[in-house]
């Protein structure tokens, strides 16, 4: 919690405000029972009506200064909270974003998703209370209990000193006891939320297998230990309530004992007795609150662990801050000049993509997911990746965008290790298509922008006639400003394949990287994609992964992998010629005919 | 009016479910009265202790020191009562909470796929979820604060009308102030929370979709922009939210004042009364404890009312999910499909999934034991629905299914499904281990069995490679796993218990063609002599079906194997070729 206190900095007026003033109202309302008991001592013991009066008057000015008081205190609390959670998703937003893949895969969004939402609104609610009412409670308790000091002799007093702790051990001791049992009813309730989704999700399977029967039995022992965590726990949070209870009440009694004593010794008057009694209940509905706020601080701080623990985790990869420094060119660049140097720069050199030794094992992985890699790759060519599922394909084309580092050898641009470039220049130079065809809710112009912002609508167009989209976009109603909804889910696959292929080629990549993302297209589609992107209107190095054989037979070079490893490397002839994998898959597809065709 | 008597009938099914812990329920009601009675008398007394501690020299211990016996006698009572209402309305809490989810968790077992198809999981989850326990927190806490409130309200009402009418009036008439007054501020508030969740909807949605897919965002450098945007709606966000909050909790301060003006007014109007001897000090400071108390109850049941409806709502969407219509119970005597060879007649089948929309008309096929069956046909087409009825996942419309000679109808469904054996292209895996989700067709299966069906299947070397091998707990729908090995997985599952047909949809689709010749091979070898059907996009999975049915908008247009229906250069050929010209 304490390094998300940094966000209420720019509130440091509210913050401080908010429970000044609650203190204010707390103040007064702990003067009405010392006027009381000036009624009736004075009032009614003296037989004196204006006092009354003037009195129940003073009463009510202290309940409109508390008002007051306590109004201004809502809204610098409101305002405390809600800036400091608006600036709180602000930072957490920004701190996500700049996670690497690794911590994204790890964390996955789900999570992330969870801490963004419910867990930042539950530590503003945390905020908005503590402000409210962590001062104003304990206030009443102990400012009671200094009245109880003011008004009366310190045998009363001592009275509330002992209570008040008591009061304290008892209720902070149930909370004690009973917090991590909550946290094993909220694992309980997880286990049968799990299980019901696992029954939709997979009503099929289970109903083939004819497991209904065993899922019932499965699901009423899960709700069976959630009700048992529950009872369990409801026994010992009940005590809360009637222990306080007892507790204040002997305290009254006691008082009420003692105070006979010393009104018969004049040492007190019974004014003065009524006004003790009333701060001994005064603190009962203090301390009730109190519990309640506490359990919700409570929340409220688990919250805000679990989102600190999202600050905590730190992009695993450093990035140049600028492209040209600790780069293989010496020039001095700034921000408008880096693209031309790195132009000029590439023209010396004739390799675009180089692997050099690459082995990649991913975080918590058994195995290693690349192993021993290397390969070049000419500027312009086109280079086809195939392999089994789970053979490392997207894992090897993933390292060129340095979405993942390799653990060991470098991927190398135009020469220079990924790790040495900035990464907007880099992210810039490579333009990635991603399995998962992921839409964007806006327009389908929207979405073909995010390749590069200042494209015109000409290459726009430009960019979807070689993704095969041109002829499906302009039928649609808006064209370029056709309506795409959240996922793209009122496209068809298809749809979405070629749009995130034509994003990729607006913003004219150096490097265009295909990662099986024209698996839906049909094959007549998929040709004419590959043919318009032999053609493009800039020099692009082209890498293709693909479970077909078709798609990448015609590439400049392939690389044939298996289980992480290069099982061969070369053109389609050298690799049918002398690469087992290559022939097997090839094989599988285009079946030999008896003429050996 | 409706929305009334649904409220009722909603009512009467909780009260169903009440039923059983009736004894509870009673004993909670009588707790609930002594604790309010007991703790409402209590100031009386401290009232009258009081009252013999008037001047010093005067005080009459020995009465004091009986009353203080009564009371700590009273505290002790009122906390036992408390604590035994508290429990019970756990007990009673939980249980049906218990038994609510349990019987919605029964309903989905038998609710017709139907159903599953066409609601989103979320929102069934939801309900079995979040909707019980709104239930539970809002009718059943809802109920014992409505409770206790009114005879709090009705106690302290006959104990202040005993003592003092006239001070009791004052009560009576300022404390309905405080229900103007918050009622006045929700009614204002409540489009500000309107806008503030709509806000915050379109938040979520904003996050849903940028941290959801933020490798995308990241491969395009689009960082700043989703920022940018973000914070635009934030902002925004900010702004309502800050009006929302602070307003609605202008309530509470309110609501206090009020009270505080019914605590003055009694101050006021109780002290004059003692001045003549109306009241006696004692009175006057027990009047002054239930003055304090007494607007409580108020607050707390306007708030009650709206929490009640809220519970009912969420209890009515339960109590549809509960009721909802189970798939056609199986007939009282339905025979046990036993020795199946596996011959399939499909005879007139008629099906569709919406009424008006036709899909599969009388559709014929007979297909003998041992064959291979291959569905092909475009996306749309009705190959899925097929398997869909084989399996009894839907029921015909017309027509009818057989095995063996015996109508599926007729027989138990555990029976037809046990000798079916499915491998599905949307995979789908529990949570547990590798070794739990092999075994789900055969649970007695030994580790040679499992492992040499997973060597079969080609998933024995992935699961090898994993941290725990065959012990590697998975999460929930395969976690970690690649949607290849997930297939895997499947298809071992169905290695592992052979059952007399096979089902496979699209069963290799996500597994690279090199594997997934090895695992033809090992499919052939399953399906020698079990009657397999087949689902495929790609031809080159069918090629060797004995009859092959091309499916088109619901009807086999073509029927054959693939040599004659190469030849017929029909539908079949033209697909065919469309794949393999390059």
């Amino acid at each position: 919690m304490k390094k998300l206190l940094v966000y209420l900095k720019d509130y440091k007026v509210e913050t401080v405000c908010a429970p000044l003033f609650k203190m204010l109202e707390a103040m007064f309302e702990l003067f009405v029972p010392y006027v009381v008991a000036d009624i009736i001592d004075n009032g009614i013991q003296e037989s004196n009506s204006d006092l009354v009066l003037t009195k129940g008057l003073l009463l009510v000015v202290l309940g409109l200064i508390g008002l007051g008081c306590s109004i201004t205190a809502q809204y610098f609390a409101a305002k405390a909270a809600v800036g400091f959670s608006t600036k709180l998703k602000h930072a957490l937003f920004d701190h996500i974003q700049s996670l690497s893949f690794t911590e994204i895969d790890t964390m996955g969004t789900s999570t992330l998703m969870t801490r963004m939402t419910s867990d930042v609104n539950q530590v503003q609610n945390g905020v908005n209370m503590v402000l409210r009412l962590f001062l104003r409670s304990p206030f009443i308790v102990f400012g009671a209990m200094i009245m109880a000091f003011l008004t009366t002799t310190p045998g009363e007093a001592f009275i509330f000193a002992v209570t008040i702790p008591v009061l304290a051990v008892v209720v902070f001791g149930i909370m004690v006891i009973t917090m991590p049992m909550y946290k094993k009813v909220q694992a309980g309730l997880d286990a049968v939320l799990g299980a019901t989704r696992e029954n939709l999700t997979g009503a099929r399977v289970i109903r083939a297998f004819h497991k209904e029967e065993e899922e019932i039995e499965g699901f009423e022992a899960k709700t069976e230990i959630l009700a048992n965590l529950q009872l369990m726990v409801g026994k010992i949070s009940a005590l809360t309530n009637p222990v306080t209870y007892v507790i204040i009440n002997v305290a009254t009694v006691v008082l009420l004992y003692t105070g006979a004593i010393r009104v018969n010794d004049a040492v007190i008057s019974q004014g003065e007795l009524v006004a003790l009694v009333n701060y001994m209940s005064q603190i009962l509905v203090e301390l009730i609150k109190l519990a309640n706020l506490i359990i919700l601080i409570t929340k409220a701080l688990a919250c805000a662990n679990r989102i600190e623990s999202v600050f905590e985790v730190k992009s695993s990869m450093q990035w140049e801050r600028q492209t040209g420094m600790g780069g293989l060119t010496a020039e001095q660049n700034g921000p408008g000049t880096e693209k031309a140097t790195e132009k000029s720069g590439r023209s010396e050199e004739e390799t675009a993509v180089e692997f050099d030794h690459v082995h990649l094992t991913y975080e918590g992985a058994g195995a290693e997911s690349l192993c021993d890699i290397t390969m070049k790759v000419k500027r312009g060519e086109t280079v086809g990746v195939i392999g089994g599922t789970g053979s490392g394909k997207s894992s090897l084309v993933h390292l060129i965008p340095r979405f993942y580092d390799a653990t060991e050898g470098a991927v190398r641009i135009d020469g220079r290790d990924v790790k040495h470039y900035g990464m907007e220049a880099l992210r810039g130079k490579v333009g990635m298509v991603l399995q998962k065809a992921v839409l964007f809710r806006g327009t389908i112009r929207e979405n073909l922008l995010w390749g590069n912002g200042a494209a015109t609508d000409e290459e726009l167009w430009e960019a979807l006639e070689a993704a095969q989209a041109r002829e499906f976009v302009e039928t649609k109603e808006g064209g370029l400003d056709a309506v795409v909804a959240q996922e793209g889910r009122n496209l068809s696959g298809g749809q979405r394949q070629r749009l995130t292929i034509a994003r990729a080629l607006v913003g004219k990549p150096e490097i265009l990287i295909l990662d099986d993302s024209a698996s839906a297209l049909d094959y007549a589609t998929d040709a004419a994609l590959r043919k318009a992107l032999r053609t493009l209107s800039w020099e692009a190095t082209v890498f293709i992964v693909s479970q077909r054989a078709s798609s990448i037979m015609h590439a400049d070079q392939i690389i044939v992998l298996e289980d992480g490893e290069a099982a061969g490397c070369g053109t389609h002839e050298e690799l049918l010629a002398g690469c087992e994998v290559y022939q097997e898959i090839y094989y599988s597809q285009f079946p030999r005919t008896p003429d050996g065709k | 009016m409706a929305e009334k008597t649904g409220q009722r009938e909603t009512f009467g099914k909780v009260l169903h479910y009440i039923k059983k812990y009736w004894l509870y329920l009673a004993l909670s009601i009588v707790m609930a009265s002594v604790t309010v009675a007991l703790t409402l008398y209590f100031p009386i007394l401290t009232g009258k202790v009081i009252d013999l501690v008037v001047k010093p020299r005067q005080v009459d211990f020995p009465g004091v020191l009986a009353i203080l016996k009564q009371m700590v006698i009273i505290a002790l009572l009122t906390g036992a009562a408390q604590w035994i209402m508290n429990v019970c309305n756990n007990k009673m809490t939980y249980r049906i909470v218990q038994d609510i989810r349990n019987e919605a968790f029964r309903r989905i077992e038998i609710l017709p796929l139907k159903y599953i198809d066409s609601h989103s999981y979320g929102e069934v989850v939801s309900r079995v979820i979040a909707d019980v326990d709104q239930f539970a927190d809002g009718l059943l806490m809802g109920f014992t604060q409505f409770f206790t409130g009114v005879v709090t309200i009705v106690g302290t009402l006959g104990f202040m009308l005993s003592i003092n009418v006239a001070v009791t009036g004052v009560v009576v008439l300022v404390t309905p102030l405080s229900f103007f007054v918050a009622g006045f501020i929700a009614k204002k508030t409540f489009t500000m929370f309107h806008l503030q969740s709509e806000t915050r909807g379109e938040q979520t949605a904003l996050i849903e979709e940028m941290v959801g897919n933020q490798k995308v965002v990241q491969a395009f450098s689009h960082e700043d922009e989703a920022l940018m945007q973000f914070d635009e709606i934030n902002e925004r966000l900010g702004d309502c939210s800050l009006r929302a909050i602070f307003f609605s909790s202008i309530t509470n301060p309110s609501t206090r004042f009020v009270n505080n003006l019914v605590y003055a007014g009694v101050a006021v109007v109780g002290a004059l009364f003692a001045i003549r001897g109306g009241i006696s000090v004692g009175q006057l400071s027990c009047f002054l404890s239930y003055a304090n108390q007494y607007t409580k109850p108020f607050n707390e049941i306007s708030g009650v009312v709206t929490e009640l409806q809220n519970a009912l709502a969420c209890a009515a969407r339960i109590f549809a999910l509960i009721e909802e219509e189970p798939q056609i119970p199986e007939p009282e005597h339905a025979a046990v499909l036993q020795d199946v060879e596996g011959r399939v007649e499909l005879a007139h089948v008629d099906f569709s999934y919406v009424p008006d929309r036709k899909l599969i008309t009388d559709f014929n096929l007979a297909v003998k034991p041992g064959q291979r069956v291959a569905i092909v046909g475009p996306t749309g087409c009705g190959k899925t629905t097929v398997i869909n009825l084989l399996m009894r996942f839907y029921d015909v419309d017309q027509g009818k299914i057989c095995v063996d000679g015996a109508d599926i109808r007729e027989v138990t469904r555990k029976s037809l499904r046990e000798n079916y054996g499915m491998v599905l292209q949307e995979t789908w895996l529990k949570a547990g281990t590798i070794r739990d989700n092999i075994v789900m067709g055969r649970p007695d299966a030994t580790e040679e069995e499992v492992i040499a069906a997973a060597k079969a299947s080609h998933a024995h070397s992935f699961i090898k490679r994993l941290s725990k091998g065959y012990d590697t707990v998975i999460g929930e729908d395969g976690g970690s796993l690649s949607q290849g090995q997930k297939q895997l997985l499947c298809i071992t599952r169905v290695m592992l218990c052979l059952p007399p047909m096979l089902i496979l949809d699209e069963a290799t689709s996500s597994i690279d063609t090199r594997t997934e010749i090895r695992i033809q091979k090992a499919f052939a070898t399953m399906m020698k002599g079990r009657t397999s059907f087949i689902v495929a996009h790609r031809l080159s999975t069918i090629r060797e079906a004995d009859v092959i049915l091309v499916m088109k908008d619901g009807n086999i247009i073509e029927q054959g194997n693939h040599e004659t229906l190469l030849q017929k250069k029909g539908f079949y050929a033209k697909l065919y070729e469309s794949q393999f010209a390059s």
